[in-house]
């Protein structure tokens, strides 16, 4: 989805000292870029974990809150890593990325799984058992995991999707 | 035979010419890449932390590597197969890349230390599995690995930013 406005905004950002210092050294961004892999990997590893506990096929030995407790840390420590690097890369090839309908998608999957995953771990704060205490709740969570998955999934792929669609 | 003409060959197979002409095959096969490797890095992550003695030491050894390393075996097929089929597409260029090459290094050097390591201070783990400070043997494995595995990952990145076009004559 490109408006006006946003062109607009794309252009003036490209012009700012930081946009072009990035762009005219060769190494930033792949060294950005290498970050927010790095990230991206600490994220995954986390978001499976948790998923693949509240499906009941690994860690069946841990309770599924200190599944939570422990790799949504993680998760939401390598967050603002991935915004901030994020942030970057837009800065130093912003319509790349602002006026790319992929990496708009990659938002909009971004926003909907943090969301899933506070309203996820929100429950277990006050009941640790809440997703196990019956039938319908283990299957809203196996379902809400499997969705969860997808859309990480789904980001990294939109992630990647992205330097192929920009024009 | 030599590299260059085997990767000539590769180059002209059917599966590297579909996927050259395909508009979407390679950033898919590709995205899956990412994400296998994503997925190989984190949970041998997970393990070599452990083995350093600085996660999850209220828990056995063998236990976080029994839940975490078929994720790695897994993961790690997805990465080889989709590696391999990204390779041929363009293989004289890959070849010829040195972080190309140093990555297939350091998985060389990464398989080396993982057997080194299940060979070696691993077969004792029922002595030492549940102490949260494992030996020094198994901490240098798991720093070494979360080293070379690392780089693995930063250099694959680092292929895309400085491949040459080289289209077999």
């Amino acid at each position: 989805m490109r408006t006006k406005p946003l062109e607009d905004f794309c252009v003036w950002l490209e012009q700012t000292p930081l946009s072009e210092s990035i762009q005219q050294t060769l190494w930033v961004v792949p060294a950005i870029q290498t970050i927010h892999i790095l990230a991206v990997a600490a994220v995954l590893i986390s978001a499976l974990m948790i998923n693949l506990r509240l499906l009941n096929l690994c860690n069946a030995d841990q309770t599924t809150a200190s599944i939570f407790d422990r790799f949504v840390k993680v998760i939401w420590w390598a967050l603002p890593v991935l915004l901030l690097s994020g942030a970057l890369l837009i800065v130093g090839e912003p319509a790349r990325s602002l006026a790319n309908d992929v990496f708009q998608l990659k938002m909009l999957l971004l926003i909907g799984v943090v969301c899933l995953t506070l309203v996820l771990h929100k429950r277990l704060g006050s009941d640790g058992l809440f997703w196990e205490s019956s039938s319908v709740r283990q299957m809203t969570a196996r379902a809400l995991a499997l969705v969860s998955m997808g859309c990480w999934l789904g980001i990294i792929c939109a992630g990647r999707w992205i330097a192929y669609t920009y024009t | 035979m030599s590299i260059d003409n085997l990767c000539k060959w590769l180059y002209d197979t059917t599966l590297a010419v579909t996927i050259r002409e395909n508009d979407s095959l390679f950033p898919w096969i590709e995205s899956a890449h990412v994400i296998a490797i994503a997925l190989v890095l984190g949970s041998i992550v997970l393990v070599d932390l452990r083995l350093l003695g600085w996660s999850s030491i209220e828990r056995p050894v063998k236990r976080v590597a029994e839940q975490t390393l078929p994720i790695t075996w897994m993961m790690f097929v997805v990465a080889a197969i989709s590696g391999v089929i990204l390779f041929i597409s363009n293989a004289l260029a890959y070849a010829n890349n040195f972080y190309f090459q140093a990555k297939l290094a350091l998985l060389v050097l990464a398989g080396l230390n993982m057997l080194v390591f299940q060979y070696g201070i691993y077969r004792s783990v029922d002595k030492w599995g549940q102490l949260p400070q494992p030996p020094t043997a198994a901490r240098v494995a798991g720093a070494l690995s979360l080293t070379f595995w690392m780089t693995v990952v930063i250099f694959g990145r680092w292929i895309g930013f400085t491949l040459v076009p080289t289209i077999p004559t």
